[in-house]
């Protein structure tokens, strides 16, 4: 096989496909691509491999691995500032008690143990739990969504006036997550929009509601169900699902990604 | 980062990318137990690491350390990486591991099975530099750009290498509904 493509654009053709071109660029392309059999079939080529990745092939820390590299990680803590001040603070009995070199296995024991709990995602208590049971009750029949459409210029507006803010709605068909619809709901002390998504037979709920800050997604997992969460744009979006965790996190990349 | 936050703690930045770590250092090592060993050696050496960490892309950061552990692995053990791993005791772990959920009839299921484990076994048999590449872009979508810093290699250098992942991919495939 020839390692050099046969044109000199087909490498862009690529990068147009990867989305890695501007418009101007991508336009200037599109002229050449349209009378170029080479690049025409490097168009095909690459849709052929794109077709062949799925999801599925992602490959996320099994929980039993996530469990051990977190304790290694945790025994191998430097300690923290946050103990450090903690223990010039602290009342005698535990200054005395910490710096016993006695105990000193029981120290560290409990410094592993602290720094494993330092380690546990940082979600606020609770909502994680409130996210599933919302997720739940509206799996019941009949109270999935207020607003069952395919089309979010249909499901956006209809928050209009019964919410305190505009949810971002998203198109993810073409990434098969398509929209089904949304309805109102109630998490954390507030009104907060939930769209519906659906991955073949499963049913994604998405809650979103304003917030601050950026980060990163987030997962987690209750009762079989696997949630992942993020901060975006001002707002906190939490999904939760049955799929399997590989694919709500296509989801939520999907989404992040999407403009 | 100049001033250490509550929200700038090794477990707020880096942790949240275990998944992707762990992701490459499967794909790169193709072996369940040397992708554990990798990954806490790459997690160890991030947490050294951490302090000087001044970055905005803690997720290439992580990547970068994982490749590089991955790669330092492979030298020790010289050999383990040359040896494709089509029907070794790699393939049967992964097909317990992922048996059909209840949703599929089984046939259904069967043919999704066979048609991920013949996928994964494409990739899998892919030369290291080319499944590297398509690995970042495909299944973590990182940018050209962020391959790139990843792998220390220049911008041109990723686009051929991924374009050349892809034409073997879609040879292989061809190859497959041909037989």
């Amino acid at each position: 096989m020839s390692t050099m493509p046969d044109c000199d654009k087909v490498l862009l053709v690529q990068a147009e496909l990867d989305g890695e071109l501007g418009a101007a660029e991508a336009a200037a392309l599109a002229a050449h691509r349209a009378e170029c059999p080479i690049c025409e079939a490097a168009a095909v080529e690459f849709a052929q491999a794109r077709a062949l990745i799925r999801g599925d092939l992602y490959q996320p820390a099994p929980e039993d691995v996530r469990q051990r590299v977190m304790a290694a990680v945790a025994a191998a803590q430097p300690p923290r500032p946050a103990m450090s001040a903690a223990m010039r603070t602290a009342p005698g009995w535990w200054r005395r008690w910490w710096s016993n070199g006695t105990s000193f296995g029981l120290g560290a024991a409990c410094a592993a143990g602290l720094g494993f709990l330092l380690l546990m995602p940082a979600m606020p208590p609770g909502l994680t739990e409130q996210v599933v049971d919302g997720h739940v009750r509206a799996l019941q029949p009949g109270h999935l969504q207020d607003v069952a459409s395919e089309d979010r210029h249909t499901v956006k507006p209809w928050f209009d006036g019964r919410i305190d803010f505009a949810p971002p709605v998203k198109d993810l068909a073409a990434a098969r997550f398509p929209l089904t619809g949304g309805r109102l709901d109630y998490l954390n002390g507030r009104p907060v929009a939930a769209l519906v998504y659906r991955r073949d037979k499963h049913v994604i709920d998405l809650f979103v509601w304003p917030g601050t800050g950026e980060t990163p997604p987030q997962t987690a997992e209750r009762q079989g169900y696997n949630i992942v969460h993020w901060a975006q744009n001002g707002m906190n979006f939490w999904a939760v699902s049955d799929v399997e965790m590989a694919q709500l996190k296509q989801f939520a990349d999907d989404w992040r990604r999407t403009p | 980062m100049l001033n250490s936050s509550p929200g700038d703690t090794f477990e707020a930045v880096v942790l949240p990318y275990l998944d992707a770590a762990h992701n490459l250092a499967r794909w790169l090592m193709r072996d369940p137990a040397s992708a554990e060993d990798v990954l806490q050696e790459a997690m160890l050496r991030a947490l050294t690491y951490f302090p000087s960490f001044k970055g905005v892309n803690p997720r290439g950061w992580l990547l970068q350390i994982v490749r590089n552990t991955a790669y330092a692995s492979m030298s020790l053990n010289r050999g383990v990486e040359l040896v494709p791993l089509t029907n070794g005791s790699d393939e049967s772990e992964d097909i317990v591991a992922r048996l059909p959920s209840g949703d599929d009839d089984p046939e259904t299921s069967l043919i999704k099975t066979r048609e991920r484990d013949r996928v994964h076994r494409m990739i899998a048999a892919l030369p290291i530099e080319l499944r590297e590449t398509l690995v970042l872009r495909e299944l973590e979508e990182l940018s050209y750009k962020d391959i790139a810093e990843v792998t220390h290699m220049p911008i041109g250098t990723v686009m051929s290498r991924l374009w050349r992942a892809r034409r073997l991919l879609a040879q292989a495939a061809r190859r497959d509904e041909a037989a």
